[in-house]
């Protein structure tokens, strides 16, 4: 809980960091989409995103890399990261723009849309692990 | 460059929340199971230190963008209707966009698949909506105005 805790901590401090060094909001889903497109955001977008990587390759080598993923069913995984895509580019954010960044800021949308994808993976996880019994975890 | 170490440190602190393991995350969607509350903490950590700092250099920084921005828009289908399909596959694998990118530096093809998914969903996504070129929000991730 403590580590929860302070891991959000360094999360809204970077965020920040780069709402004030770059003035762009620290969205994952967005950056993912602008460093796929040539444009004035594509080379921070990268960068930023580099350093989620080069953050993950830091954890490998200190032991602190999970491979709980690789535990999921392959159609699982397919079916999941499709949604994901597909939702946060319709709905232009996910849990890092809408749900950190953009509560940050007091906007209703991403209050909605937060509100919105917690309430759809509560159903989805009561579904798929209580009713569909033994299908998730 | 500040990007990249904004990167790192987000990175970091995915990992050191633990939302790079999908169980912390379903588990926290699992309100009838055995809840996990470990993301309402971070989320409260992150959105406590952002808010804050936000409104803080709002104050120190003319030239800092303002906070109301972006305006507020109407709340479309697509916003409660994409937000919907985001959480149906964020339950369905315990993984975010954040998460998924820190993992490919795990070096983990589990997560190299879920990234390729992703991919496909976002070119799927920008084909429907290419069609019908709606307002396009600045929620996550464009350049403040």
């Amino acid at each position: 809980m403590l580590s929860a805790l302070l891991g959000g901590v360094l999360i809204g401090l970077a965020a920040s960091l780069f709402w004030f060094a770059n003035h762009r909001t620290a969205g994952i889903s967005g950056l993912v989409r602008d460093a796929l497109h040539a444009g004035p955001g594509q080379l921070v977008s990268i960068a930023f995103l580099a350093g989620l990587v080069i953050a993950g390759l830091v954890a490998g080598f200190t032991g602190h890399a999970s491979l709980e993923l690789a535990k999921l069913p392959l159609a699982r995984l397919a079916v999941g990261g499709v949604l994901v895509g597909f939702g946060t580019t319709i709905s232009n954010g996910c849990t890092s723009g809408h749900g950190v960044c953009g509560i940050s800021r007091g906007s209703v949308r991403s209050i909605v849309g937060t509100a919105t994808f917690v309430a759809a993976g509560i159903v989805t996880v009561f579904v798929f692990g209580h009713v569909l019994k033994g299908t998730l975890q | 460059m500040l990007a990249l170490a904004s990167g790192l440190l987000f990175g970091i602190g995915l990992v050191v929340a633990g939302m790079t393991v999908p169980s912390n995350v379903i588990g926290f969607l699992d309100v009838t199971g055995h809840w996990n509350p470990n993301l309402g903490a971070v989320m409260a950590g992150a959105i406590g230190v952002h808010a804050i700092l936000l409104r803080i250099g709002q104050r120190r920084d003319a030239r800092s963008p303002a906070l109301s921005a972006p305006p507020p828009r109407r709340l479309e289908p697509a916003l409660v209707g994409g937000a919907a399909a985001f959480g149906v596959g964020w339950a369905l694998t315990g993984y975010c966009p954040g998460p998924s990118i820190v993992s490919l530096g795990f070096g983990s093809p589990a997560a190299g698949l879920f990234g390729v998914a992703m991919l496909l969903g976002i070119a799927f996504a920008q084909a429907l909506t290419a069609s019908h070129s709606a307002s396009v929000s600045v929620e996550c991730g464009s350049p403040a105005p």
